[in-house]
């Protein structure tokens, strides 16, 4: 229990969030509306998608560094729900720009580097199915994953700045500036963002001890 | 009694400083700006929303918590034999 104390506090977050979210007034903004609340919900699910990528790539370098199954076996669930964290980035965002921008997708850089950097990581999983030799498809898979990270990030995060675009933290617009102004947004925002970063952080700690379990009853009955 | 009125007087003077502000904040939310769910919050309905949707979350929280202790459960287990 001792170590679990970020997983409580992750539940707490995230029911803060769900409360003050709907509850704490936001700035009266013509298009958005109510609809602003959805930064609580749609931008942290980037953030955390950032965060465990990031978690993901540093157990693939370990890897290749030191290989073990177990460190393998946390990237993989590690970029998995990362990659689950962007789809439901990808489909709220899809929503949101329904009610606001009037169209549920639109070639707008921020959008198709965003799409374009999950295929990348689709290709990520669909790779990884192809081996049957355990060791091959660890290190193969480790050293895509890098290759994978260093190409959704720019197209995450960098190249959508270098142009127009109808998002906000894209083509010029400094990030948040216009909704950051306010401070009641700030207090649910950025826990928030925690609150959802360490969910991801939980569902892949328990995703990967299932892994390593099964892993162990495997080589048990080889045994 | 006669020294309490001053006292008062400042201790009014300074709560009607930190009030007015916010009520004034309240009052200029209603008329001629962008539209909001106002109707939602004033009848109280929003709260239904947010406990339902505080259960809903709650209820996944409580599991994600019981299948972690499953699986904490089987690493006990597998670690004994």
């Amino acid at each position: 229990m001792k170590n679990n104390w970020w997983k409580a506090l992750a539940a707490v977050l995230l029911l803060y969030t769900a409360v003050a979210g709907l509850l704490v007034p936001v700035p009266r903004l013509a298009i958005l509306n109510e609809t602003i609340r959805n930064l609580y919900f749609h931008v942290p699910m980037w953030f955390g998608m950032t965060f465990i990528l990031i978690a993901s790539v540093i157990y693939s370098v370990r890897y290749l560094r030191n290989p073990s199954t177990e460190l393998d076996i946390r990237s993989h669930e590690a970029a998995r729900t990362g990659i689950l964290m962007g789809v439901v980035g990808l489909a709220t965002g899809s929503i949101w720009a329904k009610y606001t921008w009037g169209t549920w997708w639109t070639n707008d850089p921020k959008l198709n580097g965003a799409a374009i950097a999950m295929l990348i990581y689709g290709a990520y999983l669909v790779l990884r199915s192809s081996f049957t030799d355990e060791q091959q498809r660890a290190r193969i898979s480790a050293i895509y994953n890098i290759f994978a990270f260093a190409t959704a990030m720019p197209l995450f995060y960098i190249l959508p700045r270098l142009t127009d675009s109808l998002h906000p933290g894209a083509g010029g617009n400094p990030a948040f500036a216009k909704y950051d102004l306010d401070d009641n947004m700030r207090l649910v925002f950025y826990p928030a963002v925690i609150g959802w970063t360490l969910l991801a952080f939980w569902l892949a700690q328990v995703a990967s001890r299932i892994a390593l379990l099964k892993q162990k009853v495997y080589e048990k009955q080889l045994a | 009694m006669k020294n309490s009125l001053p006292k008062l007087r400042a201790a009014l003077l300074l709560l009607a400083a930190l009030l007015l502000p916010v009520l004034h904040a309240t009052a200029q939310a209603a008329a001629d700006s962008p539209e909001m769910a106002d109707t939602l919050r004033q009848n109280g309905k929003i709260y239904v929303v947010v406990a339902v949707i505080t259960v809903v979350l709650a209820g996944l929280l409580a599991f994600l918590v019981s299948l972690d202790r499953k699986v904490g459960r089987l690493e006990r287990e597998l670690k004994d034999q």
